[in-house]
């Protein structure tokens, strides 16, 4: 390979679509946060949980985000919740996603029994609000962030089983599938190799859209008391705190701007990856004339 | 002649919903021998290949037999394919198609040779080669091929497991005019190099003219007529295969457009 041609290859890695300024935006507010979650104690004034004698002070220079009713400073809570909202957000989705497109995945390629009864209680779980059934298995399961943790699960499966199962029924009758099964794939490995690969850019697109959402159930949840649990520096526990001292908006403000922030970037990004993993607008970034 | 390939009598239907069922083969029978090339011709939609697909298994027969040196062919299910029809091989119709796009090319002629019982008789380099590509462009995926670059690499492909009968259904007819014949030739030459059988499916008559033996004309999912291909050629019997041949264009150079 001459040095032309790995030049040209690198700068094809980055499609022109994550170049754009929605992009470096939402990627920038990202990379921000993955920065807190690893410097969130040499960042914060103080502990998350640390107590001083003035509450309920409003932002000041020696408070940025002002304190709370047990005045423990908002800041250090807001970048201490920043390690627990984030990972578990992206745990959640990265699980959700493993589970539901290996669920879709078979309900699509077997089809008949694994794809009746994998998709009849996919349809189950869609049949309830979202929120309102996770609400109801965290209840059963008892406040905790483990639990709140598993019941998003249980809810949020379903939207990728169904769009992977779409996706595999219409690619397992593509030709190259076919191709490969006359070579001998077997099931699996058709699935692995032929299969997923190929239908594996809008699954991915669907979780980065729903990082945010798994970071507002998660919020939802704590807020309503189903989740973390005090003191937890939770994202949505804290707003929920703050509710209740309505006068002292920046207790529920900082955190709540902290979960519009980290939501918006996600979205944001999620669009950005549709649009470049799409095959009509990233043929003009990944073709190569011969 | 060492029959490979035995149809007999086959039938296949397929379901129409709301309109009962269409028999799309209604008693086909043809013989294909090694190092012979069999020609299907006839017009769409007149069942070539359906009967392409039932000889891979692809189809389930509601009547006849398929039989494979000796044995029949069974239906492809979801399990991993019998050993035994892996020799039966097919070119598909669509290049743009009928190639892993996430995968590149030597990746997919690997394949192939993974399931050549003779392990010494190819290489990835040397199938490249053969179908008159560079060795280097193994490395590359499918999208920075041209149509007949990616259908010399589907030949490839079924080349590459050391097929006893290779099947090509329409390889030719989604290829640019300039490049139809070569690639029906170089399909015909790496059946016959490697003893192999080939039924070619086309719905044109000049080409299997070209590189068939044998030809099989068909209408309406039914055999009207078979023989050398030189006696259909000249002297065709059926009523039907009269019309074909009239109605391919002749090449006069008067540049008339149609209409």
């Amino acid at each position: 390979m001459t040095a032309l041609d790995a030049v040209r290859r690198r700068r094809l890695r980055v499609p022109a679509a994550l170049r754009t300024p929605v992009a470096v935006v939402s990627l920038a507010i990202i990379v921000a946060w993955v920065a807190v979650i690893v410097l969130a104690p040499v960042l914060s004034p103080a502990g998350p949980n640390a107590q001083s004698f003035d509450r309920l002070t409003a932002p000041s220079a020696e408070h940025w985000f002002g304190t709370d009713q047990v005045g423990r400073d908002v800041l250090s809570r807001v970048l201490h919740g920043a390690r627990v909202s984030i990972p578990v957000a992206a745990m959640l989705v990265v699980a959700s996603l493993v589970i539901g497109s290996i669920l879709g995945a078979i309900a699509g390629y077997f089809g008949r029994v694994a794809d009746e009864v994998i998709m009849r209680v996919a349809d189950l779980v869609f049949a309830f609000p979202t929120i309102i059934l996770a609400m109801v298995v965290a209840a059963v399961l008892g406040p905790s962030l483990s639990n709140a943790v598993i019941a998003i699960l249980v809810v949020s499966w379903p939207p990728y089983a169904r769009v992977t199962r779409s996706l595999v029924l219409s690619a397992r009758q593509a030709e190259y599938v076919i191709a490969g099964r006359l070579l001998g794939n077997g099931p699996f490995t058709s699935l692995s190799k032929d299969v997923l690969p190929n239908v594996a850019a809008p699954v991915v697109v669907l979780a980065t859209l729903d990082v945010g959402t798994a970071i507002l159930l998660l919020s939802g949840l704590s807020f309503l008391g189903l989740g973390a649990v005090p003191p937890t520096p939770e994202w949505g526990a804290m707003v929920s705190d703050g509710v209740q001292q309505f006068s002292s908006w920046w207790i529920a403000g900082f955190p709540g701007l902290a979960i519009m922030s980290i939501v918006l970037a996600f979205n944001l990004l999620g669009d950005v990856l549709r649009d470049s993993l799409d095959p009509h607008t990233a043929e003009t970034v990944k073709g190569r004339a011969l | 002649m060492n029959v490979l390939l035995e149809l007999d009598d086959v039938r296949v239907s397929y379901r129409q919903p709301g309109r009962g069922r269409i028999q799309a083969v209604r008693g086909v029978s043809l013989s294909l021998g090694a190092g012979t090339v069999l020609g299907l011709v006839g017009e769409s939609g007149c069942g070539k290949s359906t009967i392409a697909k039932a000889v891979c298994g692809l189809v389930p027969i509601d009547d006849g037999s398929i039989t494979f040196r000796g044995e029949p062919v069974r239906r492809l299910g979801l399990r991993r394919r019998d050993p035994h029809a892996m020799r039966i091989q097919m070119v598909f119709q669509n290049p743009y198609a009928s190639l892993n796009p996430r995968r590149t090319v030597g990746r997919q002629i690997e394949d192939g040779l993974r399931v050549n019982p003779d392990q010494a008789a190819w290489s990835v380099a040397s199938l490249l080669e053969e179908v008159e590509l560079e060795p280097a462009w193994a490395s590359r995926y499918p999208h920075q091929l041209s149509g007949g670059q990616r259908q010399r690499i589907a030949i490839a492909r079924a080349i590459a497991s050391g097929p006893d009968v290779l099947i090509g259904d329409e390889p030719i007819a989604s290829l640019d005019a300039s490049l139809q014949a070569r690639v029906a030739l170089l399909m015909r030459k790496l059946a016959l190099a490697t003893g192999a059988g080939l039924l070619f499916i086309s719905h044109d008559l000049s080409v299997v003219r070209v590189i068939a033996d044998e030809v099989a004309v068909m209408n309406a999912g039914e055999i009207v007529e078979q023989g050398r291909v030189q006696r259909v050629w000249e002297h065709p019997e059926a009523a039907y295969t009269q019309r074909l041949l009239a109605a391919i264009p002749a090449v006069d150079g008067l540049g008339r457009l149609p209409g």
